[in-house]
């Protein structure tokens, strides 16, 4: 609900870097490793210090609480980290409480009656390919790949209103980066998020579309335009 | 009862036992005669030295001078709990946290038990208020020491973790909030411990001393009570402050984790 716009912001590896990305725009962005791509996420979401200002829509970051922006401005990063030990805790209360009554909906002390359509929660697992009870599994017993696709879920939970995703698909068979890749198409459309996108994949930067940059020798600089092609999406799927 | 008065012939009977174990050590490839030797040298030195000092501050009970000697002994305890630290912070704050949240905590205590519990006239009186800030700074600074060796460490090993936190939308607070309980909880622990086995298999040092110079038992446990109760709150106070110091300092004004605060291990690079 908004563009982002990045201003002179400058992480520690890069000259500054000015950006917009109208509102559900995706943007990709690749480059060497070491480059400074991910270190460009991180000052976006506003992880590490350095110079610059960004704003989403017509807010800047410096006016928001921190973890508001955070909160709004929603990173997934390359390697997702767990701080607790079932799925469940991870995601935000409000959507485990939508999502609960669907799971024990035979709980005969459940206050709410079932939702009659799944709740968005549960929606969302299951394009991620994900049974909703995913929620009381051990964080231990996931593999990469379901981390990362489960790291995405938690993030959209969350609401975010922009995305920034580092390397969102790198762990993952085509069925399930084909699933990402429709997941953060469908939030896109449907929340008029900006997306930016680190992805080393070609080939899945030509099937999405959109500006492509590269970080060239400290600098980011538009490599190609890709005119958007939403078809190619809708036939698969 | 009278005091046995100690003469150096029984000091360096004692001190022979401490030569044999270097002895021994040396001969069984301990490595560690050398450090031993040390330490019992400097002890003795220290120990002397005190000993003269705290006999000219009797002497004289001159506020200043007792301040003096009270800001020494926080002195070093400050850079006690820094060298504890395996990764402190950078600049003034790694030795300020430590001495700040000591300073609050054992003089805010020691104030306390002099003028509410113990009740001396003056309160300043050193034969009093030196021996209980030692013992209060003493355990605080293992306190607030482990405390915060255990935040700093748990901050450089969970920085995924918690970051994660931060970018599900999380303030610092709720970000540092486990690693902040289970820091004060590490703290906490050599205390609640003396508590708990006091008496059982050694008597604690203050009763000992107190029962060596001549007071009945009870008396002695009586004070020796009151001692490990305000010593808990000193250290509880002590680290609860650290902990929170440093945790604060772990995040700038924009809630970021900011590990380069803390010095890479093990380098001693100035600042």
């Amino acid at each position: 609900m908004g563009a982002l716009r990045l201003e002179g912001v400058r992480p520690r590896v890069l000259a500054p870097v000015n950006l917009t990305l109208a509102a559900g725009e995706l943007v990709f962005i690749c480059g060497p490793s070491g480059s400074g791509k991910s270190l460009l996420l991180r000052a976006v979401a506003d992880l590490d210090p350095h110079a610059g200002e960004v704003w989403l829509g017509s807010e800047a970051r410096s006016t928001m609480a921190p973890a508001r922006w955070r909160q709004r401005v929603g990173l997934l990063p390359a390697d997702a980290f767990w701080w607790a030990d079932a799925v469940g805790e991870h995601f935000p209360a409000a959507a485990r409480e939508r999502s609960a009554p669907t799971r024990r909906a035979s709980n005969p002390g459940e206050k709410f009656p079932p939702p009659a359509a799944d709740s968005r929660l549960d929606g969302l697992l299951a394009a991620l390919g994900f049974a909703p009870d995913v929620l009381d599994w051990s964080v231990a017993r996931l593999s990469t790949g379901e981390r990362q696709r489960l790291a995405l879920a938690r993030l959209l939970a969350q609401g975010p209103e922009a995305l920034l995703l580092d390397e969102a698909t790198a762990n993952l068979d085509p069925g399930n980066r084909e699933r990402v890749e429709l997941v953060t198409a469908a939030y896109r459309a449907a929340h008029a998020a900006a997306v930016l996108w680190v992805s080393h994949d070609p080939e899945q930067r030509e099937r999405l579309g959109g500006r492509q940059f590269g970080i060239r020798d400290g600098r980011l600089g538009q490599t190609e335009a890709v005119s958007a092609d939403p078809a190619r999406l809708e036939d698969r799927r | 009862m009278s005091l046995v008065l100690l003469t150096p012939f029984d000091l360096a009977l004692a001190a022979v036992l401490v030569l044999l174990l270097a002895a021994m050590s040396w001969y069984l490839h301990l490595g560690v005669e050398r450090r031993l030797l040390i330490a019992a040298a400097r002890s003795t030195v220290q120990l002397m030295l005190v000993g003269l000092v705290l006999k000219g501050l009797f002497a004289q009970t001159n506020p200043w001078l007792i301040g003096l000697m009270a800001l020494f002994m926080l002195a070093v305890a400050g850079i006690e709990v820094l060298q504890r630290q395996k990764r402190r912070f950078r600049g003034p704050w790694g030795y300020g946290i430590g001495a700040v949240s000591m300073f609050i905590s054992s003089f805010s205590v020691l104030l306390l038990t002099l003028t509410l519990i113990i009740r001396v006239e003056p309160w300043y009186q050193p034969q009093y208020l030196i021996p209980l800030l030692g013992m209060l700074l003493g355990n605080t600074m293992s306190g607030a020491a482990i405390a915060l060796d255990t935040l700093t460490r748990g901050a450089w090993d969970a920085r995924g973790r918690i970051e994660a936190r931060l970018l599900a939308g999380g303030t610092w607070d709720q970000a540092i909030a486990s690693l902040r309980r289970d820091s004060l909880r590490a703290g906490l622990i050599p205390i609640v411990n003396a508590m708990a086995t006091a008496g059982l298999v050694s008597l604690p040092g203050m009763m000992t001393g107190q029962i060596l110079a001549g007071s009945p038992p009870m008396e002695a446990a009586k004070y020796q009570l009151l001692m490990m109760f305000v010593i808990s709150a000193g250290t509880g106070l002590g680290s609860v402050a650290a902990v929170w110091l440093g945790s604060r300092r772990l995040f700038d004004e924009r809630e970021r984790l900011r590990l380069d605060r803390l010095r890479d291990q093990g380098r001693d690079r100035g600042n």
